[in-house]
């Protein structure tokens, strides 16, 4: 293997320079203008003043798997390690809106994440948990009214004042179509039930996010750090527009946008990512919006690391790498940080794995002083040069979206999609190649030995258990009452009324999640993929 | 001239990072395969009625999910009543170590678990839908 020779670039392809001086800097009062104060727009330097100082970053592993009792013992034992909130992974029939007991549904039951039918379910899943002192994270998009509707009435069982309910559901269906691909409706009807949370929660839930919007999957489906930034942004262009023509204030209901970045290895690049993303959402906001209050410009954000960039050959070097990533979600002043499992290029995460995990984010929050000063990068000749760069270059690929048609459109024209696949494709033909080096993969490769490691695995009888519950549940229920919530779920979507309030007297009703879904794919139909080529 | 390799890509289950599946589409069209991509959550029937409408030389299937066992066992008894017994599958995806030689066991004719470099996949895949094409 050979040292790389010629110009070096970043992984978005910005040509990096042997040596950084003052003269990359620019004009001091100019740069003290694009850096202002942390807690003060545009926020560069940080969402709050005293950043980590007042309060570590909430570490949040994302965790689910077969039944709500079973992902309810992970969620305590997490709790027990010190783990300050939650974060629930769904299995893929419950993000797209099959029971459990749906034949399609059968193979997927409780592999990637909980398997969630009824609002029974999401009370199993958090008993003894209180809801009403605990962040909770939710990845759901497609379903996540129902999702929503069934934390709701979770937490009316559990007497929880819903004032006091905190944390964030995903709601982003945008990337789903632009990577994740857990989308059931077409994109605009999609767009409706997202205005309708947003709209909801802005109302009802002062302390709950109702949206995380999410560049993390583009990235993770092999786009660039650049396009990761400029996707988030449109996206998030293109909810705020929805919300406004909805008759919303931007005022009300921006300040509870969340964000979600990945941070991959280029160290300084995702810290100047993160940095210009903060710079780029308070100038959208104020330009583009008029937003007037600081906190409709300041973008918090969640960080999830990087699963690409792990590799299954010689995992326990993943372990190495999450630390650099959880590094530099840190550098780049992250509200929220989850770290992989060093074993998740071959399993969902084994106690061993996700213990390590967390424990990487307690060393660098508890060991590393890193904490100690406010975005302690800042003034480097190179990270500032790379912030403005990386603002000024996802910009362009924002007018290039808002050209298409603002990222609804630019989505169905498949603009976007076809430059995560290109770049997926570029980056696997340079591992292939060697001009990428990836240890253990393309170069320091060891066949002799492998790693004896304990994956997790799913208990079989899992499945069984969720199925019977379930069918136990609408043996039990009263089939009247649910059939009538449903129908008045159906007259509000026919006339164009907020889905939340039917879809929460449903759950209350003992409705189903597949039941929920099939009233909304019955009046939105569903979609269908464009080919790839 | 010898006609080329025709390689049908599917997502089977419910699992949507089509990611890898993409990439090795792209990397057989560069190689000269004439390659169809059936897109997400293509069932067992329909993948087979896929293959036999496009007379393909060989299945590429990618599960990230964990249910590749039982993806996979369906796509096999199916590919059996379509009568398409000679046509290669290979799997690619969140395999785990332990799991390739029990796909091999029930009839995969290859796998590639992450971290498969990209050339290798190919050369792979080629080597099969020549063996299927003779």
């Amino acid at each position: 293997m050979s040292e790389a020779r010629g110009p070096r670039t970043t992984d978005s392809g910005i040509e990096v320079a042997p040596l950084y001086t003052p003269h990359d800097l620019g004009d001091p009062a100019e740069l003290k203008q694009r850096l202002g104060h942390p807690g003060q727009p545009p926020f560069t330097r940080g969402p709050y003043e005293e950043m980590y100082r007042e309060r570590l970053w909430t570490m949040r592993q994302y965790a689910g798997y077969g039944s709500a009792s079973e992902t309810n013992q992970r969620f305590r034992y997490l709790l027990s390690q010190g783990q300050t909130a939650l974060s629930v992974a769904f299995d893929l029939p419950t993000q797209l809106g099959l029971d459990s007991t749906d034949p399609t549904a059968k193979p997927e039951v409780g592999r990637v994440g909980v398997a969630i039918d009824t609002a029974d379910d999401m009370v199993e899943l958090f008993n003894g948990l209180p809801l009403d002192q605990l962040s909770v994270n939710f990845t759901i998009n497609a379903t996540a009214p129902i999702i929503l509707a069934f934390y709701l009435v979770a937490a009316e069982q559990q007497g929880s004042d819903r004032s006091q309910l905190a944390g964030t559901l995903q709601n982003d269906i945008l990337k789903e179509f632009l990577a994740r691909k857990t989308f059931i409706y077409p994109p605009e009807p999609s767009m409706r039930l997202v205005g309708d949370v947003v709209e909801y929660c802005t109302a009802e839930l002062p302390r709950f996010n109702p949206i995380s919007i999410t560049g993390y999957h583009a990235r993770e489906a092999g786009c660039n750090a650049i396009q990761e930034l400029a996707l988030t942004m449109s996206d998030a262009i293109a909810y705020a527009t929805l919300l406004v023509d909805r008759g919303l204030s931007f005022d009300a209901f921006a300040p509870r946008f969340s964000f979600h970045f990945a941070t991959t290895l280029e160290l300084f690049e995702e810290v100047a990512k993160l940095r210009a993303a903060r710079r780029l959402w308070a100038k959208i906001a104020r330009d583009r919006f008029g937003a007037t209050k600081p906190e409709a410009m300041r973008l918090r954000f969640f960080s999830g690391c990087s699963g690409a960039t792990l590799t299954a050959q010689q995992p326990l070097n993943n372990v190495v790498r999450s630390t650099i990533q959880c590094l530099g979600a840190v550098l780049g002043g992250a509200q929220s940080i989850h770290v992989m499992g060093y074993d998740e290029a071959m399993a969902i995460p084994s106690d061993a794995a996700v213990t390590l995990a967390l424990r990487t984010q307690q060393i660098l929050g508890h060991e590393t002083g890193v904490v100690d000063t406010v975005d302690p990068l800042a003034g480097s000749y190179f990270v500032e040069s790379l912030t403005d760069q990386i603002e000024a270059r996802a910009n362009e690929l924002i007018q290039s979206i808002d050209e298409a048609g603002g990222a609804v459109r630019a989505i169905e024209a498949g603009l976007p999609q076809h430059w995560i696949a290109e770049n997926a494709y570029r980056i696997e033909r340079a591992i292939s190649d060697g001009t990428t080096v990836k240890v253990g993969v393309n170069a320091y490769t060891d066949d002799s030995k492998t790693e004896d490691l304990t994956l997790f695995e799913i208990d079989d009888q899992s499945r069984d258990r969720q199925c019977s519950r379930l069918e136990a549940h609408i043996a039990g229920r009263d089939g009247s009452a649910t059939m009538a919530a449903l129908g008045s779920l159906a007259e509000a979507i026919r006339s164009e009324q907020n889905v939340m309030g039917p879809l929460i007297d449903a759950a209350r009703a003992g409705a189903t999640l597949g039941e929920m879904s099939s009233v909304l794919k019955d009046h939105f139909g569903t979609h269908r993929e464009p080919p790839p080529w | 001239m010898n006609k080329p390799v025709r390689v049908l890509i599917v997502k089977p289950g419910l699992d949507g990072h089509d990611r890898g599946a993409k990439v090795v589409a792209f990397a057989l069209r560069d190689a000269g395969c004439e390659v169809i991509y059936l897109g997400l959550r293509s069932t067992a029937e329909e993948i087979m009625t896929a293959a036999t409408q496009e007379d393909v030389d060989l299945i590429g299937a990618s599960v990230l999910s964990g249910a590749h066992i039982e993806l996979v066992s369906d796509l096999l008894t199916e590919r059996s009543h379509h009568g398409l017994d000679n046509t290669p599958i290979v799997v690619g995806g969140i395999v785990p170590p332990g799991d390739v030689d029990r796909l091999l066991q029930l009839g995969v004719d290859d796998v590639f678990p992450a971290g498969t470099v990209l050339t290798d996949v190919v050369s792979r895949v080629m080597a099969l839908a020549d063996r299927s094409l003779r």
